[in-house]
């Protein structure tokens, strides 16, 4: 991407976890039996109206106190006009030109250094229904249990110049709001939606290039494959000459390729007008100052306290509160033991390294914070070594057993008996008479080897500074 | 059979209770009464006698003690029933039974009312002389030939007629007033806010309320009393308190201050276009006769000005089709109502199924209000009514700061002629520029007969007031009603 | 402001609405008559007047988070022109 600068744009879709619908009190779940949380206000019956959950409204502010955005005095709902049979009423009830929120931003770490991303807004709308498709069918069906359930959307400024920004912009996204409570931020079940617009122009050129909007992703590192698909597809047609059109494209998560959309698409024309059945909402300095006294510690301040309190470095802090849990579950670890940097190198180590390679959140992690100390308490009393000490993880994480249990069944117990130790000492010397003759001729380095091979005879168990003294207690009763 | 429908509620209330009636005894004489002159009038969209008499029987069973218990109510087409046929008088709407009450019909079944059906109305509201109505239009029981005024044209009809006692219609644009004054009755449409529109199937929402049709003014305020008030399901509707309208009729006016606003000079009201310099009708005769009776009881007559009238018509028409056609969007044959089966896609669906269900008048209206709401035209149309709209509303407020209520004719003319102004949707639209105003200040209105032209036909006189003071409203009307007596005539049929 | 036959059609389409040939001469018509006598609107000047769009303001109407029991599947498919296996029927759309 020598030749060319990449603006990208990210709107966000949340859901937030409100208890009813946006406008009417049917349960906001997830699933269940088509077009059973439904009633005439979010299926769109005639006569039928829509009234504000007060419960969205705060969490809607809550959302916005946190992205540091300016929450207005007073905002209105619009409607946006379009036809879709996932639309009951045949238009959405959003925000247009007075929205919950202008302004605000989320910091990252990009080429190691903090970048700031600019929002442009906050606001509020209402979901769509579902449809389903059955490939062989003439018929689509559709479900509107999803129907008016509260979203929120989050556009972001054209600040972001790498799919890797984007990415990093996403988690510090989800990170915030999964501090607050308010959503679940999973894009898998679709509580979390992201779109992109992406272009390129080369360095030279000053106006932005050709927007191309994307959509279909289905998952965090699924934005930053279309991204980086779409980065190379456009940068290979601007050095081909070939034009940019500008169009909406589908990504196809199997075939890892974006797709123009195959319906025609129309000139949009939303007609976009206040919503005449609701009213205003103004929202006085009481109510924000109310919501603001709620929110909960940041990560920011989180990170900035365990650099302060805990010594930690400023990478090994950013991992940490990037997962409300994960930054939870070291809390509870440095009360119990009070050695943060050792438990940061193992939650950042071994612990993520696991989950990672098998695509477990960190919120179904099967140790707990006592378990994990427990399994340094026995390599404190030296039970276990450090290597053992590896293996006894991962079975506690693949299978949520404690260490004591583990160790136990395994036999992982470590040799610490001097006397077994040195009459394994000795039948390696006898095994391998040359290695012992070279030590004692003065090349030193045999002594690892045999070193070695008493920790592979005892399957690792052997105390290893035992062992090199055993070795050497050995090889000093041949000398002559 | 003692035709009990001919009674005003108060009345059929002392009656019921002197000779211990049952729902079952009203309901037979409804009957009666729809065998008799409903062939005329058409007033019913849906009416289904066995319906009647179970619903009847129903009430006697569990003996209601409410205020209109036993006392027969018309619902509109447009407000929703609970499983029953729930259409706006509209082909798209066709076999629609709602799954829920409207507010306002929870109520009247609270207060114990035999309802009977729903009236006829312009299609989805959308008109001035039910002609726009997808079954026969209704007629006009003082002249079969002529229209009743529009869009509740049914429930002023039925009312007049003595085919019920009392009616529930919605008014927009005069759609309450404008057929009460044609069809000689009383009608009022509260201030915005004032009664739930939970169940009523908007066509303006800014625009729309539902308000009593009745005989008489006292039978308005009862009707309003039971409707009116907070419902958590609309959050356009008021949290304030309702007074008892009935605590309203008094006849005494005395002191009271009547605005008239010199642009629409009764003595010089010709039609739909105000010209000083054109003679006086017999609208205008009428209207200036009931001003010098008011003014014998009492009243303070004054001269206010309502400068931006002349462009209620033009701001009513393009904030009333935008709401429309983004209101209307959801008759598209995927939940209920018409749809048009033949295979096609998607879109054909949505365009056969639109095309054939709505008539020609809903169509206009919904192309006319896309159109002032789309790209480019925005601010020249939607934009700038809603602007004129708020010098309207101003208007209103510095003329309510130098007199109590305004005085009006609800309607430029008597009922005219079937077919007459079908064909002209402008002239159709201009018929409303006295009741258009009040809508769009949200402001209450009544209209009420105050006479009779030569041909017999009725003429309504219209009362404006302040925001939720429809007491004032029903004081003036009592006292003029109660001196002037036009509620003793009625049509024969 | 005249309204041409293209932007009958033009808000026809997005209003969703098949019209006849007939249909689109004499709403053309028709709209152009209303539309020339709504050019009165524009004698006026509106520059400092601020839009009102809803007729009553009286504060936030806000409901509670609570939840109310929905219509049953039987009563929301009810008055479907097409349903089946408790979902809503409409003709195949491809995405």
């Amino acid at each position: 991407m020598s030749h060319y600068l990449t603006t990208i744009g990210l709107e966000i879709h949340l859901r937030l976890l409100t208890k009813t619908k946006a406008f009417c009190g049917c349960s906001n779940c997830f699933g269940g039996e088509p077009n059973t949380f439904v009633c005439p206000v979010c299926l769109g019956f005639p006569g039928s109206l829509p009234v504000l959950n007060s419960q969205y409204l705060r969490y809607a502010i809550k959302v916005a106190l946190a992205l540091s955005s300016n929450v207005s005095g007073m905002m209105k709902f619009d409607r946006k006009n379009y036809f879709y049979p996932d639309l009951p009423k045949n238009y959405q009830i959003s925000q247009y030109d007075m929205p919950l929120s202008l302004g605000g931003y989320v910091d990252i770490i990009s080429d190691n250094k903090p970048k700031r991303i600019a929002i442009t807004r906050v606001h509020m709308e209402e979901d769509a229904g579902k449809l389903v498709h059955n490939k062989r069918a003439l018929s689509s069906y559709v479900d509107f249990n999803r129907t008016g359930t509260p979203l929120l959307e989050i556009v972001s400024e054209p600040d972001i110049s790498s799919p890797e920004e984007a990415y990093r912009y996403l988690i510090a996204i989800k990170s915030i709001i999964e501090y607050l409570d308010v959503s679940d931020c999973n894009m898998e079940e679709g509580s979390l939606r992201c779109d992109a617009n992406i272009s390129i122009r080369p360095k030279s050129q000053k106006e932005l290039g050709v927007k191309v909007e994307l959509k279909n992703m289905n998952s965090f590192k699924g934005v930053r494959d279309a991204l980086i698909y779409e980065e190379k597809r456009q940068a290979k047609a601007l050095s081909a000459d070939e034009p940019i059109a500008q169009q909406t494209r589908l990504w196809n998560e199997e075939k890892q390729v974006s797709e123009p959309m195959r319906t025609k698409e129309e000139a949009h024309d939303y007609r976009y007008f206040p919503d005449p059945d609701l009213p205003t909402v103004s929202i006085d300095a009481t109510l924000i100052e109310e919501i603001s006294s709620e929110l909960p510690e940041m990560p920011e301040q989180k990170k900035e306290r365990f650099i302060r309190d805990c010594g930690l470095s400023k990478y090994d802090a950013s991992v940490l509160v990037s997962d409300k849990v994960m930054a939870c579950f070291f809390e509870c670890c440095i009360k119990l033991y009070p050695k943060p940097k050792m438990i940061v190198n193992w939650l950042t180590g071994d612990i993520l390294k696991y989950l990672n390679a098998n695509n477990i959140e960190f919120n179904s992690v099967k140790t707990t914070p006592q378990r994990l100390i427990s399994m340094f308490e026995l390599m404190d009393n030296k039970t276990i070594s450090g290597k053992m000490a590896k293996e006894v993880l991962h079975e506690m994480l693949a299978t949520g057993d404690s260490a004591d249990d583990i160790v136990k069944k395994k036999g992982l117990l470590q040799i610490s008996d001097k006397s077994v130790i040195e009459k394994l000492a000795d039948d390696i010397i006898n095994e391998n008479p040359k290695v012992a003759d070279d030590y004692l001729s003065g090349k030193t380095n045999a002594l690892g080897f045999l070193v070695g091979q008493l920790m592979k005879k005892s399957k690792g168990r052997a105390d290893p500074q035992l062992a090199n003294s055993a070795i050497k207690k050995g090889l000093g009763k041949k000398r002559p | 059979m003692e035709e009990f429908v001919k009674y005003t509620a108060s009345q059929l209330k002392k009656k019921i209770a002197q000779d211990n009636l049952a729902a079952s005894d009203i309901a037979s004489s409804v009957a009666d009464r729809y065998d008799k002159v409903e062939d005329k009038v058409k007033g019913f969209a849906h009416f289904d006698k066995t319906l009647l008499s179970e619903r009847a029987k129903e009430l006697d069973k569990k003996g209601c003690a409410g205020n209109l218990s036993k006392i027969p109510v018309v619902i509109k087409d447009n407000i929703c029933v609970k499983d029953e046929l729930t259409t706006c008088s509209s082909k798209i709407l066709a076999g629609f039974k709602p799954p829920y009450d409207a507010t306002v019909v929870t109520k009247l079944k609270q207060a114990g009312a035999l309802l009977l059906g729903k009236s006829n109305m312009d299609e989805f509201a959308f008109g001035s002389s039910c002609e726009t109505s997808c079954y026969a239009p209704t007629n006009n029981p003082y002249d079969l030939e002529k229209i009743p005024g529009g869009s509740s044209g049914g429930s002023a009809a039925l009312v007049a007629a003595d085919e019920t006692v009392l009616a529930l219609g919605s008014d927009t644009g005069g759609s309450i007033r404008q057929p009460a004054s044609l069809c000689g009755v009383v009608g009022i449409k509260p201030t915005y806010g004032r009664v739930s529109r939970y169940g009523l199937i908007a066509f303006g929402s800014s625009l729309d309320q539902i308000g009593p049709v009745a005989k008489d003014v006292t039978d308005c305020a009862g009707l309003l009393n039971i409707i009116s008030g907070y419902d958590p399901m609309d959050s356009t509707s008021a949290d304030m308190p309702v007074p008892d309208y009935t605590g309203s009729l008094i006849a005494n006016i005395k002191g009271l201050r009547i605005g008239i606003p010199k642009e629409y000079n009764p003595g010089s009201i010709t039609g739909p276009i105000i010209d000083e310099a054109a003679p006086v009708n017999e609208t205008g005769i009428k209207i200036r006769e009931a001003v010098d009776m008011l003014k014998d009881l009492g009243a303070q007559f004054v001269d206010i000005s309502l400068p931006h009238t002349k462009y209620a018509v033009s701001v009513y028409y393009i904030v009333g089709c935008s709401e429309a056609s983004s209101n209307l969007a959801r008759f598209d044959g995927v939940e209920y109502g018409y749809r048009q089966k033949q295979p096609g896609s998607l879109l054909d669906m949505y365009k056969k199924t639109r095309g054939e269900g709505f008539g020609a008048e809903a169509k206009r209206r919904i192309i006319l209000g896309t159109y002032t709401l789309s790209s480019g035209y925005y601010d020249a149309y939607y934009l700038k009514a809603q602007k004129v709209r708020n010098l309207i509303k101003q208007d209103f407020e510095d003329a309510f700061s130098r007199c109590d209520i305004i005085l009006t004719p609800t309607s430029p003319e008597t009922a005219w002629p079937k077919g007459l102004k079908t064909k002209d949707p402008l002239s159709m639209y201009l018929s409303d520029i006295f009741t258009i105003p009040a809508n769009l200040a949200g402001i209450p209105a009544l209209s009420l007969p105050c006479g009779y032209d030569s041909n017999g036909l009725p003429i309504g006189l219209q009362f404006m007031a302040k925001h939720f003071d429809e007491e004032a409203l029903i004081r003036a009307a009592y006292t003029y009603e109660q001196n002037a007596g036009w509620q003793k005539v009625r049509p024969k049929l | 402001m005249t309204i041409k036959k293209d932007a009958i059609r033009y808000a026809a389409g997005l209003a969703r609405i098949s019209l006849t040939r007939q249909e689109e001469e004499l709403f053309a018509e028709q709209l152009n008559h209303i539309l020339a006598y709504m050019e009165q609107l524009n004698k006026l000047d509106t520059e400092n007047i601020e839009p009102m769009s809803r007729a009553g303001s009286t504060g936030n109407i806000l409901r509670e988070d609570m939840v109310k029991s929905p219509l049953s599947n039987d009563d929301a498919l009810k008055n479907a022109p097409e349903k089946e296996e408790g979902f809503f029927r409409v003709p195949k759309i491809i995405e």
